[in-house]
């Protein structure tokens, strides 16, 4: 298991100095996962925030191979360098074993990117996919994607004078990717890094593809406080936003159950993105964002009952 | 020397590929360009070669798993049409970019709308900018030949370029042809094995690829590719003399048929020229003066060469098999009026847009541009520059003069 005085000896494989912004939950989920690998990795990024603000020629952040070609592609990206990979193994060209991430935004993942991510999925390469969630395209100025929570304000799904942020619900990309029985799929979030972890260290133990998605706060998008990253991570698990679970070939474990499961205004009230929702007259909606929760929060528990 | 057989341009291409032994293919199927793979998929299938295969779900996706392979550190092929390499463009340009040398069977199938399957130029003319080498098949021995060469030129250290290789979709995808194959050892020593640069997983020596380019360097990187393809030019006619040596057959950047003395001339590419040479020799038999250029290399277009193959010439039809709608002519049209345009000797020049979506090109349509030709060489006039040929349409004047 991993131990945080070990993590915190190895050195970051995405290094500081980087152009992300202050608070941004993306480099500590990269971190904390790479860090775990028990072989040197090999990377793949789609484009958004992550690439474009660790990777200004001639800079980069990263210490291990790393490679982002285009925005939908991070899945087949990595399924050509794991065959590669499995090609040179075969002629005996390489020997040591290596762990194949592709990281992708929720953009990159649950929208353009998907069908690529499927496709890999269905393949069954050995890599892991991470895919860190700030609900929106960040990178291009906080359009709405289908990540993007019920009721959230974003530049293309504003909050107006008749409507109200996005009007429809997120996709659960996590659950589709369960669907493809894959051999490892979880959710996680930045603040247990102890439970992202042993995610991570489950997934690159997989013969196969594994997915981990993980929320990731964006104070710009989300209009939060930087300080409040970790603390608005913890929040949308304890308001059951967020579960964190696992589900390895196909049997689901929810990792943590909220004693006293947070109103969710908990979460919303300290995002700028939901402001409006707090005026009297949006009063149904909120009733209506809790119901929501609870609703998917019991469809989990069952799930995790069988 | 080689072995006499009778196979299909796709099979060729396939056999090819099957002696070249590459490290990954990743492809899609489509029409007509799937028996590339299929049949390279037995070969996987029955372990005569050691490639993976990737079959993806997209074309899009071939094309990106082809990258992260190429980037990874060994040799790939793949091979798609029309539709297929739409899909790849956006990938296009990022293999080409970044310095891939990725080999690609185009096999030419027109673009829809309206959707079709047959062959014309529209899928690998719209890529001609895309910073991929082309080159231009007119059969299946030449489809044969080319796909070995492609991996030579694009892997060459002055080079690393991606490269496309062009037949005519089912006139020469899928017509049984009679060709000439080399053994396989000597298509393994002629590619010789892959020199990975930079590969991915050398995990001791961590490199990045796809770096945000900004105003401070774009420039410079793109200007490298632009120099690439300028050496490639000479990596080229290497290659292809060198496997002149070993096979007794091929073309440098163009085929030129009966030029040295040709008053007028018709320039074509791939499989039609084939049925030109057949007119050529008809009229040559009545004495008349007519010749066929066909080029080989469209990217890098080689301008000084294919201008002074025609200087002498007094009257020129270009044929494009493939229209740039809006533009006065087609794609090679438009290439070889550049061409032109710094020589002293200018021959006159038309355009024909024909063979979209496969329509065929008999003899007496080409009769009927040489005729053209010769009008046009007499009394110094064009009739008009570039206009549609074996189409309906009251129109079309062509064929009432
Ligand atoms: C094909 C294509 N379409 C659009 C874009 C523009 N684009 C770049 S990044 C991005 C959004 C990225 O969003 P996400 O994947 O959520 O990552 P984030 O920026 O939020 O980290 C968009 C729309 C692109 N690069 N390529
Ligand atoms: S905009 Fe958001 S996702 Fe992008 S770097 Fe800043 S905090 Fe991170
Ligand atoms: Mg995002």
């Amino acid at each position: 298991m991993v131990k945080l005085k070990d993590l915190i000896q190895k050195e970051p494989i995405m290094e500081g100095g980087h152009r992300m912004c202050l608070g941004c939950g993306a480099p500590i989920i990269v971190n904390l996962i790479l860090r775990t690998s028990d072989a040197p990795v090999v990377l793949a990024n789609a484009t958004g925030c992550l690439e474009v603000a660790s990777t200004i020629f001639p800079y980069t952040a990263w210490r291990a191979p790393w490679m982002h070609s285009a925005f939908e592609n991070a899945a087949a990206t990595a399924s050509g360098i794991e065959t590669m990979y499995r090609a040179l193994r075969k002629k005996g060209k390489i020997n040591k074993k290596i762990n194949f991430v592709a990281f992708g935004g929720d953009g990159g993942t649950y929208d353009i990117g998907f069908q690529s991510l499927s496709g890999a999925l269905e393949r069954g390469h050995r890599f892991l996919y991470v895919c860190y969630d700030n609900g929106a395209y960040m990178n291009t100025g906080v359009q709405r994607s289908s990540s993007t929570p019920f009721g959230a304000a974003t530049t293309t799904s504003p909050a107006g004078l008749v409507i109200q942020g996005k009007l429809q619900k997120r996709k659960d990309l996590t659950k589709i990717v369960v669907a493809h029985n894959i051999p490892y799929v979880a959710q996680a979030s930045p603040h247990n890094w102890l439970d992202l972890t042993k995610k991570a260290e489950k997934a690159f133990a997989v013969d196969g593809p594994s997915f981990l998605n993980v929320v990731s706060p964006c104070p710009p998008g989300w209009k939060s406080e930087a300080k409040d990253t970790i603390g608005l991570s913890k929040i949308a698990v304890d308001t059951c936003f967020w579960p964190l679970y696992e589900v390895e070939n196909g049997k689901y474990t929810i990792n943590y159950k909220p004693k006293e499961k947070l109103p969710i205004e908990a979460w919303l009230k300290p995002q700028g993105r939901f402001r409006h929702l707090f005026k009297p007259e949006n009063a149904e909606l909120l009733k209506q964002i809790q119901q929501d929760i609870d609703k998917e929060w019991e469809a989990l528990q069952r799930l995790a009952s069988l | 020397m080689g072995k006499l057989v009778a196979l299909t341009g796709n099979i060729a291409v396939a056999t090819a590929m099957k002696q070249i032994n590459p490290d990954v293919c990743a492809a899609y199927p489509i029409t007509p360009a799937t028996q590339v793979m299929e049949q390279f998929s037995e070969y996987v299938a029955d372990g005569l070669v050691d490639t993976e295969l990737i079959a993806t779900e997209s074309e899009h996706s071939a094309m990106s798993a082809c990258i992260g392979a190429a980037a990874a550190g060994g040799r790939v092929m793949t091979s798609t049409s029309s539709q297929g390499l739409a899909l790849m463009w956006e990938m296009l340009y990022i293999a080409a970019g970044m310095r891939f040398p990725i080999t690609l069977a185009c096999v030419n199938r027109a673009l829809s709308a309206p959707i079709n399957i047959h062959g014309d130029h529209s899928d690998s003319m719209g890529a001609r900018d895309s910073g991929w080498i082309q080159i231009y098949a007119e059969n299946a021995q030449e489809a044969y030949d080319n796909q070995i060469q492609t991996v030579r030129i694009a892997e060459h250290m002055d080079v690393r370029l991606p490269v496309m290789s062009c037949m005519d979709g089912f006139i020469t995808s899928h017509a049984i042809d009679s060709l000439e194959l080399l053994d396989d050892k000597t298509v393994r020593d002629f590619v010789g094995e892959y020199k990975a640069t930079y590969p991915l997983l050398d995990v001791e020596h961590p490199v990045t690829y796809g770096a945000l380019d900004l105003q401070d360097y774009f420039m410079e990187h793109k200007r490298a590719q632009a120099e690439a393809m300028k050496n490639s030019r000479k990596v080229i006619l290497d290659v292809a003399r060198e496997y002149k040596k070993i096979s007794g057959r091929g073309f440098e950047y163009f085929e030129e048929y009966y030029m040295d003395d040709a008053e007028i001339a018709i320039v074509i590419l791939s499989s039609a020229a084939g049925t030109v040479k057949v007119v050529v020799d008809a009229m040559r038999a009545k004495g008349e003066k007519v010749g066929l250029l066909r080029p080989r290399i469209f990217r890098p277009f080689p301008y000084a060469e294919l201008a002074d193959a025609l200087s002498n010439v007094k009257a020129v039809a270009v044929m494009d098999r493939a229209d740039s709608t809006g533009a006065e002519g087609g794609p090679l049209f438009m290439e070889f009026k550049s061409a032109l345009y710094n020589n002293k000797k200018q021959p006159l020049m038309i355009n024909k847009i024909f063979g979209l979506g496969g329509r065929d090109l008999m003899l007496p349509d080409i009769e009927m541009v040489y005729r053209e030709l010769r009008d046009t060489k007499n009394t110094g006039k064009i009739r008009t520059i570039s206009e549609y040929i074996t189409v309906r349409g009251e129109e079309a004047a062509y064929g009432k003069a």
